[in-house]
C-alpha cells in the first residue's frame, strides 16, 4: 500500500530547502491562526472604562514586582468560578490588563491570587508583612523584603524614559506626566512604591457591564 | 573502532566533549538550586534575607539552568555528534560549533546571575532580559549555520529522522524565541513588551508551550531517534510510522499553548481550539513512544547489562506518561483542578526528570566512554544511579500529584451554606508532608545525577578524544532511511 504522504516526506528529505521549508510552514499555521486574530481583536487591545493606566509611582511599584519575581509565585488572574470569585473577587476581564507590559498573570499559586488585592489590606499591613511575613501571617512561607524599605524608588530605572517608550507603545501619558514623573518618586522607598501598585491592583472595574 | 590517521579527515567530536561536561556541570548546578527552592517551600527563612537567595529570583535559574544549561547543551552535543555520523562528514565550519560552545555556556552563566540580579522579563522561560535575547539569537543561528550546512554537505542522500528533529528544534525554537521577546529596552536590565495584557499571554503560552515543544520534546526525541537504535542494535522499528508522527507533532504541538489559559481572560475560541489539538496530540507523541519501544523490543536482554539502555528504555516510559497526562490536564474540566497548583509542577518534573534528565544520562552513559575510547568508569555507579533517578521521580511526582490534586479541591470546595471551606492558609499548612516528600525525591535526584558526574570524568580523566573517520559508502543514491539506521548500528559496533 502506497501513502502520498510517505512519497511528498521522501522528497522533503532528500532536499534539506525543502524540508526546512516544510518545518517552518507545517508549524507557522498553529500560531498564525491563534495569535493574528487575537492582535487584531479590539476587545483584547483597546482600553475602556476597567483599564487604569499606571502613575509613575505605580508604574515603578509594578516593576519591582516583576524584578523581585512576585509574579513566581502570585497569579493575577481570577477564573470565573464560584469558589475563586468567593475567595478573591469578581472574576478579571481582558481590558483590564490593555497597559500590562507583560502582562504578569502568573502560572502557579503558591502564594494567594492578588489581581483584587487593592485596597483589601492597609498599606501599614503591607509594610509590617513585606518586613516580616510571619509577623501577621504566622503560616506564610512568604519571603521577607527586607531592603525594600531601605532603598529608592527612584533607583529602579529612568521613569521618564519608561513613560516615553509606553507612550510610544500607546499609552495616553501626557507631557506634563512624563515630565514630572522624577519628581513624583522623590523620597519613596521601594516598598511604598511597591504598596502603591498593589493598593490599586484589580480596583478599576466598573459594575457595570461597558 | 576506525583507526587513528592524522592525516585523514575526522569528526569534529572534542566539541561534543566539551558540550557534555558542560551539560553535566549545568544539571548538577541547577538541580542543585531545585533542592533549595523545595527547602525554601519548608523552611522559608532559608535564604536569610538576602535578596539573591530570594524564591522569585532563583526559580528563574533554577528552571533556566536545566532548560539552556543542561538540555541546550545536551541538545547541541548529541546534534554535532549524530549529524556527522548521519551525514558521513565532519562538521561543517568547526570553529563556529565551538563558539556556539562556549558563546552559549557564556550566555547561560552571565544570564543567570543577571536573573540573580532582578534582571528579568517575567515572561516562564524567557525570563532573560533583551541583551541575552540578542546574544541567544546570535548563537542559534550559528547553530543552524553549523548543522544545516553539515547536512547540506552529506554524502548520504536521505536525511535521517534524527536530524528531522533536531532541525524542528532549531527552526521553530529561532521563531518563538524572536517572536515572543519582542520588546523596547529602556536600559540595559529593562525592556517591554510589546505586546500588553491578554495579548500578551497568547504569546507568551504560544512560545512556553513550544519551547517544552520542540525544545524539551522534540529536541530529544532527535537523540533517542539517533541513540535508541545504536544502543538496541537495531533499526527503527517503523520509518513510515516516524514520518506520520514527525509531520503531526510539529503540525499539532503548536495549537496546543492556549490551555495554559483556560478560564482566564483570552477568548473563549483560543482556549477551546487549544484543547482540542492538546487531546490530539496525544496520538503522534504516543506513536513516538510506541516506535522507541518496539524498536528495543526484540533487545530486552541487554537492559539487564547495560545501564545507558536502561536509562532510555524508562525515559520513553515517562515520556508516555508525560504526554497522556498534558493532554488531560488541558482538559477544562481537568485544568479547573489543576491549574495553578502543584500538579502542574509534577508534571514539568515528570517531563524534564523523567523524560528529559533519563534519556540524556542514558546517552552521556553510552557516549563518554565511546568517545574517550574506554570502558564506565564503573557500571555499579550506573545502576545505582538508575534506581535513585527512577526512586526521585516517582517521589517527586506522587508527592506533587497529593500535593496539587489537594490544593486544586480544597481551593473550589464550598460548604452548605455557599461559603469557603478552607482559607488560603489552611490548604498551604498541608501541603509541609508533601513538600517534604518531593525534597527528599529532589535529593536523590540530584545525589544520583553528582554519582553520573563522578562516574563520566573519571571515564574521562586523562584521556582524549578518539579520532573518528567517515566510513566509505557505497550507492549512496539508493539508501534510504531505514537501512541508513541498520548501517549506522552496525557501524558503532564495530
Amino acid at each position: 500500500m502506497k501513502i502520498h504522504g510517505v512519497t511528498l516526506h521522501r522528497k522533503l528529505e532528500n532536499h534539506l530547502g525543502l524540508l526546512i521549508f516544510g518545518i517552518l510552514f507545517v508549524s507557522a499555521i498553529g500560531g498564525l491562526v491563534q495569535i493574528l486574530p487575537s492582535i487584531f481583536q479590539e476587545s483584547l487591545g483597546e482600553a475602556t472604562q476597567n483599564s487604569h493606566l499606571y502613575s509613575a509611582i505605580e508604574l515603578t511599584g509594578r516593576d519591582i514586582y516583576i524584578k523581585e519575581g512576585c509574579h513566581v509565585c502570585h497569579t493575577q488572574q481570577v477564573r470565573p468560578l464560584l469558589a475563586e470569585v468567593h475567595r478573591y473577587g469578581p472574576f478579571s476581564h481582558a481590558d483590564e490588563f490593555v497597559y500590562d507590559r507583560p502582562f504578569l498573570w502568573g502560572s502557579k499559586r503558591t502564594g494567594p491570587d492578588l489581581h483584587r488585592i487593592g485596597g483589601k489590606y492597609s498599606d501599614a499591613w503591607h509594610r509590617v508583612h513585606m518586613t516580616d511575613p510571619r509577623s501577621v501571617v504566622p503560616e506564610s512561607i512568604m519571603p521577607a523584603y527586607p531592603w525594600l524599605s531601605t532603598s529608592k524608588a527612584a533607583d529602579i530605572g529612568d521613569i521618564q524614559k519608561k513613560l516615553h517608550v509606553l507612550k510610544k507603545l500607546g499609552h495616553p501619558y501626557t507631557d506634563e506626566q512624563i515630565r514630572n514623573s522624577p519628581q513624583a518618586l522623590q523620597g519613596l522607598s521601594q516598598l511604598d512604591a511597591l504598596i502603591r501598585y498593589l493598593q490599586i491592583l484589580g480596583t478599576r472595574l466598573s459594575e457595570s457591564p461597558p | 573502532m576506525t583507526a587513528n590517521i592524522s592525516n585523514q579527515e575526522t569528526y569534529h567530536d572534542e566539541v561534543v566533549k566539551h558540550l557534555i561536561q558542560f551539560s553535566i556541570i549545568w544539571a548538577v548546578l541547577a538541580m542543585f538550586i531545585g533542592v533549595y527552592l523545595a527547602a525554601e517551600l519548608i523552611w522559608p527563612r532559608l535564604d536569610f534575607g538576602q535578596f539573591w537567595l530570594s524564591f522569585g529570583r532563583i526559580r528563574p535559574l533554577h528552571t533556566n539552568g536545566i532548560i539552556f544549561g543542561f538540555g541546550v547543551s545536551a541538545l547541541m552535543a548529541t546534534a554535532f555528534y549524530s549529524v556527522q555520523r548521519t551525514s558521513n562528514i565532519p562538521l561543517f565550519m568547526p570553529r563556529l560549533a565551538s563558539f556556539c560552545c562556549f558563546g552559549w555556556q557564556f550566555v547561560v552563566f552571565t544570564g543567570a546571575l543577571s536573573l540573580l540580579a532582578g534582571w528579568t522579563s517575567a515572561k516562564e522561560y524567557a525570563e532573560l532580559e533583551w541583551p541575552f535575547d540578542l546574544a541567544i539569537t546570535i548563537i542559534w543561528i550559528c547553530f543552524g549555520i553549523v548543522f544545516f550546512g553539515t547536512i547540506a554537505n552529506r554524502r548520504i542522500k536521505p536525511i535521517y529522522v534524527s536530524n528531522w528533529f533536531y532541525g524542528g528544534l532549531i527552526i521553530v525554537i529561532s521563531v518563538l524565541h524572536i517572536v515572543n521577546n519582542l520588546a523596547i529596552p529602556i536600559s540595559i536590565d529593562k525592556s517591554y513588551s510589546v505586546y500588553a495584557g491578554a495579548q500578551d499571554a497568547i504569546v507568551q503560552w504560544w512560545y512556553g508551550h513550544n519551547a517544552v515543544g520542540f525544545l524539551l520534546t522534540g529536541g530529544f526525541l532527535g537523540m533517542v531517534y539517533y541513540f535508541l537504535p545504536k544502543l538496541a542494535n537495531r533499526p527503527i522499528w517503523s520509518y513510515r510510522l516516524s514520518v506520520v508522527s514527525f509531520w503531526a507533532f510539529t503540525y499539532i504541538y503548536i495549537w496546543a499553548g492556549p490551555h495554559h489559559l483556560h478560564y482566564s481572560a483570552i477568548p473563549d475560541w483560543v482556549q477551546s481550539l487549544g484543547m482540542v489539538m492538546s487531546i490530539i496530540l496525544l496520538a503522534p507523541s504516543w506513536a513516538t513512544m510506541i516506535n522507541g519501544i518496539m524498536t528495543v523490543s526484540t533487545a530486552w536482554k541487554k537492559l539487564s547489562i547495560d545501564p545507558a539502555l536502561k536509562f532510555i528504555v524508562l525515559s520513553l516510559a515517562f515520556y508516555g506518561l508525560a504526554t497522556f497526562e498534558g493532554p488531560m490536564l488541558a482538559i477544562r474540566s481537568v485544568n479547573i483542578v489543576s491549574h495553578f497548583t502543584e500538579w502542574t509542577i509534577g508534571h514539568v518534573h515528570s517531563g524534564a526528570l523523567g523524560w528529559n534528565a533519563m534519556v540524556t544520562y542514558g546517552t552521556f552513559y553510552f557516549l563518554v566512554p565511546r568517545m574517550v575510547g574506554t570502558d564506565l568508569y564503573s557500571i555499579k555507579l550506573a545502576n545505582i544511579h538508575f534506581w535513585l533517578a527512577l526512586a526521585g521521580t516517582m517521589l517527586y511526582i506522587l508527592s506533587m500529584w497529593g500535593a496539587g490534586i489537594s490544593q486544586g479541591l480544597l481551593w473550589l470546595s464550598i460548604d452548605d451554606l455557599g461559603e469557603l471551606s478552607y482559607s488560603f492558609t489552611d490548604v498551604l499548612t498541608n501541603m509541609v508532608p508533601y513538600y517534604s516528600l518531593r525534597l527528599i525525591g529532589g535529593l536523590l535526584f540530584l545525589f544520583g545525577t553528582i554519582l553520573m558526574a563522578y562516574n563520566l570524568f573519571k571515564t574521562m580523566h586523562g584521556r582524549t578524544v578518539v579520532l573518528v573517520s567517515p566510513p566509505e559508502v557505497l550507492n549512496t543514491n539508493r539508501e534510504t532511511t531505514s537501512n541508513i539506521a541498520s548501517r549506522l548500528q552496525i557501524e558503532a559496533r564495530t
